[in-house]
């Protein structure tokens, strides 16, 4: 079992799936005039398209740190993600070094440094840089991955209670007032307590809190469509609920998926890093913005202080959260002109 | 009015049931107790040693209901004493026991913590209502203008950082630096105000930038109404019209808003709590992930989810307060 999670086949194969799932709801998306008007709208929106770009770096970052390429190191084949390849001849340095600094970060003894480091070193000598790369693709999984895992129940639960009303909508609306009247920050701990630390925890318990919101959204939506003349038009024309529900209902509420997801991701990537940061995030062997804050925040305090690696990791960590707020308010005003901030 | 307060609150009851069966399927079922009590005991524990655990803590007891049926089944104990009905009688009469970790009495350590947590909570949270909210009729007022569009943007800078960056920024900055404020400690009494200025000053930062914006466009959803059309036809100042008027039908939203951060008033802020040392809720609840602790989370969930109902029933009752036309469907 643990052979093949770490084989770089299935770690490439899994990585490509999840790409693959994300461009499917994307092409499928795209094929809605509706859609494709707000993608029109969303196009004028210049600092938005920016954010979108910006969004899209770091995609592209992590995308790099999740394809692996195994290579032989001695007897152990070790897997390297195409950053570790990056920086597979930067060697590693003996503590801490500023940024473009020439010799270790010491007043007595400093030591002429082996390798370049952009964004210095930290305490152990490893790039800064590299792991700030690093970070940038468990933030992205954390929220694509619990969106992943949030949409499909958030999405089903919420149709069919809206559509069918009844004891269909009082069962789910009970099953979401009690997830909800749990305080966010509890559930979260509660979850990690009860399912551990890591990666795949860490999103199902993100997801656990996330699909609420969703639920309820696309309930209210629902119940506005199902009265609709083109849903009952449907209906006299002897289409199946089922039909019904695919064909009819589900394009027309996708619009609230897409922006909730935006909105919420931001708040996902945060919630990775103050999790993270107290210790009950992902796994120690995972990098995370919060572990580096975490790490940096007692050097701050230092004669003469480190401050490059809370800097590196807040910035990034400020960029992409930064990019999605502007982008997901950008996303909700195109897609709904009702909701438009003014 | 009566009838609609005793059905509001008729409502409720199911859901806190639903919380204590969740809590119940989480802590009892999810996680089984023996490998809790492989956790406390450390590596390799001896089987008597892990029964011994169970047994002082109540989870050698039939899960549901102690019949023939359940592994556990004790023929000396009657048919109701199980893991199940004792978490609920527990939860239900605020008996939350004992540690897992030190035995030390949970209540006793909930009572101690609400005291401190509250000196933190109380007044970030009424500074941050009454900030918020001119702030955003400031912002309304001025719609449209450099002020309004350089106003969300800072929220927006404002959202984008994580509370902790708040925190080292502050405690640097204000502490470190510039030597205003103690960074960490806590004191009784008079003395504790040194202590609580700079996590409140922080606290009411960070919940700034949404609740701002939040507020911002309640605002203006009010302000295109007909009813302020009406007010400003009468001729009134624009002054009273934002306070007098849009204010008071804003008020429902934000109510609403407020409501969400009620159970932070008692649990405190984890981050908060744990930066500045200060002996609250919060600092239990790190305290509670970092050992282990599963009754007091537990004691803690329940607690608070609680304290959230309430406070949406509040918010129910206050509606009818506000705006006469809400009722029950």
């Amino acid at each position: 079992m643990l052979d093949l999670v770490e084989s770089a086949l299935f770690i490439n194969l899994a990585t490509l799936t999840i790409l693959l799932l994300f461009g499917w709801a994307v092409w499928s998306l795209s094929r809605q005039e509706f859609i494709q008007e707000a993608w029109r709208r969303l196009q004028q929106n210049t600092v938005a398209m920016v954010c979108l770009g910006v969004i899209g770096v770091y995609v592209a970052i992590s995308l790099a740190d999740s394809l692996v390429v195994p290579l032989k190191e001695g007897v152990a084949v070790r897997n390297y993600s195409l950053v570790d390849l990056l920086y597979k001849n930067v060697p590693q340095e003996e503590g801490y070094s500023a940024p473009f600094a020439k010799t270790t970060y010491k007043t007595l003894n400093a030591k002429p440094l082996k390798g370049f480091h952009p964004l210095g070193t930290n305490v152990l000598g490893e790039d800064v840089l590299r792991e700030t790369l690093k970070a940038s693709r468990t933030a992205i999984i954390v929220g694509g991955v619990t969106c992943l895992i949030a949409i499909p129940i958030g999405l089903t639960l919420g149709i069919l209670a809206g559509f069918y009303g009844g004891w269909v909508d009082d069962t789910v609306q009970y099953t979401y007032s009690v997830v909800y009247s749990i305080p966010e920050i509890l559930l979260f701990l509660a979850l990690f307590l009860v399912l551990g630390q890591g990666l795949p925890q860490l999103c199902l318990a993100l997801g656990v809190a996330t699909w609420v919101n969703l639920c309820r959204q696309i309930r209210a939506e629902t119940i506005k469509h199902r009265e609709r003349d083109y849903v009952l038009a449907a209906r006299a024309l002897g289409v199946s609920d089922f039909q019904t529900l695919l064909r009819h209902i589900l394009p027309n509420v996708m619009h609230i998926v897409v922006i909730i997801c935006t909105l919420r991701f931001s708040a996902l990537v945060l919630s990775e890093s103050i999790l993270s940061y107290i210790g009950i995030g992902v796994g120690a062997e995972t990098s995370s913005w919060g572990f580096m804050i975490n790490g940096a925040r007692q050097e701050l305090a230092r004669e003469p202080s480190v401050w490059w690696v809370l800097v590196a990791a807040t910035g990034a960590l400020f960029g992409l959260v930064l990019a999605f707020n502007i982008l997901g308010d950008a996303v909700r005003d195109a897609l709904d002109p009702k909701l438009r901030t003014r | 009015m009566l009838t609609y307060l005793l059905r509001r609150v008729f409502y409720t009851l199911p859901i806190i049931l639903g919380v204590m069966l969740l809590t119940f399927f989480l802590f009892f079922m999810v996680s089984s107790p023996e490998n809790v009590a492989r956790k406390q005991l450390g590596k390799n524990p001896s089987p008597e040693l892990i029964q011994n655990w169970l047994k002082t803590h109540g989870y050698d007891k039939a899960q549901f209901i102690n019949l023939p049926f359940d592994p556990k089944y004790k023929p000396d104990q009657p048919w109701y004493e199980s893991q199940f009905t004792n978490h609920m009688r527990a939860t239900l009469l605020f008996q939350f026991g004992q540690s897992d970790v030190n035995g030390e009495d949970i209540s006793q350590r909930l009572l101690e913590g609400a005291g401190p947590s509250a000196l933190i909570t109380l007044p970030a949270f009424i500074m941050t209502l009454l900030v918020t909210v001119s702030l955003s009729l400031v912002i309304a007022l001025y719609r449209g203008s450099y002020l309004d569009w350089g106003g969300m943007f800072i929220c927006v800078l404002l959202m984008s950082l994580p509370i902790m960056v708040y925190i080292i920024a502050g405690q640097w900055l204000l502490g470190l630096v510039l030597r205003y404020f103690p960074v960490f400690g806590f004191a009784e009494g008079g003395d504790s105000l040194r202590f609580v200025l700079l996590p409140v000053v922080i606290g009411v930062l960070v919940g700034l930038g949404s609740s701002v914006r939040f507020y911002r466009t309640v605002m203006l959803d009010e302000i295109g109404q007909d009813y302020t059309r009406t007010a400003r036809a009468k001729g009134l100042s624009e002054r009273v019209v934002l306070f007098k008027h849009v204010l008071k039908n804003a008020l429902i939203p934000i109510l609403t808003n407020v409501v969400a951060d009620l159970p932070l008033l008692i649990l405190g802020s984890l981050l908060l709590e744990n930066f500045f040392g200060i002996p609250g809720l919060g600092n239990l609840t790190v305290f509670a992930i970092t050992e282990l602790d599963f009754s007091l989370l537990r004691a803690l969930v329940f607690l608070g989810s609680l304290l959230y109902i309430v406070g949406l029933l509040l918010t129910d009752i206050s509606y009818i307060l506000v705006d006469p036309r809400v009722r029950l469907e």
